[in-house]
């Protein structure tokens, strides 16, 4: 009997599976990339590239849930094959949504276009809140490609400078709009943005648990610590006594 | 109010709530002079169904006949280290009462060229029963999910049956002089997949009466009903685990590579 590893048809497959999700990653970062670049720079061009390219993330979305489910359904995976493929489908949804998310800044973009900017300072604030979320994004994706966990864990500690900074901006334009209430329809549009490239990290950071699980094996969400596929848990119990 | 939703570990339960039905201990074993099991322990709880997975010739259906001591009937062959069951060294005891408490069902099924009906009253009545065993062959057949098909035809010959029936009949006939452990070595390698399905689903059922340790080639089914999963690997037992920890996140690169297919 041959004890060393073998490729395996199935690898292949697997390997055709992360080039379909890096694809989409790649294009969703363009999105998000995109949809800041439309704000900050008033480009109806890329605005539009925007809006364009939601379609073709939806249809990748669609395409990898289909591809991974043909997957489980006739590779019966186990172990990392199947930690992969659960994680693919969990990035998936997660990226469609960044996806959408974009959607909405550059649609807030838009209607800002014609509208008179705000001061410089807030500006770079929030410049800088989205260099933090690009920069997560594509870390991720960075993680994901090399398998690394740690860097996948490294990338999580940016959320909350993101929380921060979403916060402070939100106190500048309440402040704004308080002084100053031709200000309100930028601010609350501006205020929707931050909102929009918070939540975007948010994915970025659900994108990183799911690498970490699919490394790893372990499952950091909640901070239930490791549970996932790591103590041999059953199915959750609902505990009625304790209700 | 809402119930607060916790997790259950069942092999934490297990751990708490059972000792150790069944073990070997630094169990090595020879064929002449091949060493075919090698420093082999391993406890299995009450109760629960302990699946043996490996490449052939791991050592795994070997492991298994040890615990019986069908590995005794091939000459030459040597036992070292312990088994023991209930904490008793089954080399002390007698072999026929050991084979009472640790029964086995084989690949192929190997009913009697008997009635169905005898095939079940056999063991109870070499061990000493007498008269009608109408309502044990009954229940022994329900336990063996077997009953609502052959309740008709009690009296035909066990070979009329189909190969998946007369497998579930075998199982009947091991839970007939109600075994404390069963060993099923491979039991649905030559079974169709509703047939597999039907065993899959009287092992589970029979957990509550019995004890089983289950040799098997088919990943999928170990994942599917084991408590516990063993893989062996040239005559070694290099992980032992809850199932789902052996079938999603391996701690041995052999287990991962073996289990995905890498190899074997």
């Amino acid at each position: 009997m041959d004890n060393t590893s073998r490729s395996r048809p199935f690898d292949v497959e697997l390997d055709q599976l992360k080039s379909m999700l890096l694809e989409m990653g790649a294009l969703v970062a363009s999105s998000v990339h995109r949809s800041i670049l439309a704000q900050t720079e008033r480009s109806e061009d890329l605005a539009h590239q925007v809006l364009r390219d939601e379609s073709r993330i939806d249809l990748a979305e669609i395409q990898i849930d289909d591809f991974a489910t043909k997957l489980i359904a006739t590779q019966q995976p186990v172990a990392r094959d199947m930690r992969l493929i659960v994680a693919t489908i969990k990035i998936n949804t997660e990226l469609e949504r960044m996806g959408d998310l974009a959607v909405n800044i550059t649609e807030r973009s838009l209607a800002m276009m014609h509208l008179p900017r705000m001061e410089a300072g807030l500006y770079s604030d929030i410049v800088e809140l989205a260099s933090l979320v690009e920069h997560m994004v594509l870390s991720v994706l960075d993680a994901f490609v090399k398998q690394d966990a740690e860097a996948a864990r490294n990338m999580m500690a940016s959320d909350d400078a993101v929380d921060r900074l979403r916060s402070k901006i939100g106190n500048e334009l309440i402040e704004r709009m308080q002084s100053n209430p031709e200000t309100i329809p930028r601010a609350l549009n501006l205020m929707f943005n931050s909102r929009s490239l918070e939540r975007i990290a948010d994915h970025a950071t659900n994108i990183a648990e799911e690498v970490i699980f699919f490394v790893n094996g372990t499952d950091v969400r909640h901070r239930f610590g490791a549970t996932r596929g790591m103590e041999g848990l059953g199915a959750p119990v609902l505990d009625t006594q304790s209700g | 109010m809402a119930s607060m939703r916790t997790f259950s570990p069942a092999g934490t339960q297990q751990a708490s709530a059972a000792t150790t039905k069944i073990e070997s201990r630094n169990l090595n074993f020879y064929y002449g002079t091949y060493k075919a099991l090698s420093d082999v322990s391993l406890a299995v709880a009450p109760n629960s169904v302990t699946a043996l997975i490996g490449p052939s010739g791991c050592g795994k259906s070997t492991f298994l006949r040890t615990l019986n001591r069908i590995s005794e009937t091939i000459k030459n062959t040597r036992v070292e280290g312990e088994v023991l069951l209930d904490g008793a060294s089954i080399m002390d005891s007698d072999v026929t009462a050991l084979r009472r408490r640790v029964g086995m069902v084989f690949q192929r099924p190997n009913p009697f060229p008997k009635s169905i009906y005898d095939n079940i009253a056999y063991g109870p009545r070499i061990n000493g029963m007498k008269g009608k065993m109408d309502d044990l062959v009954e229940t022994a057949l329900r336990r063996g999910a077997l009953w609502e098909e052959v309740k008709d035809k009690l009296n035909k010959s066990a070979y009329a049956l189909s190969g998946g029936q007369q497998q579930r009949l075998c199982i009947a006939r091991a839970m007939a002089v109600e075994p404390e452990v069963i060993l099923m070595d491979e039991p649905c390698s030559a079974l169709d997949p509703i047939a597999t399905a039907k065993i899959e689903e009287l092992i589970f059922n029979i957990k509550n009466q019995t004890t089983v340790v289950i040799v098997t080639h088919n990943m999928q089914q170990a994942a599917r009903i084991a408590d516990k999963t063993g893989f062996f690997l040239m005559g070694k037992m290099i992980e032992f685990g809850p199932t789902d920890l052996i079938f999603k996140n391996p701690s041995k690169k052999e287990t991962e590579d073996y289990i995905t297919g890498r190899f074997g």
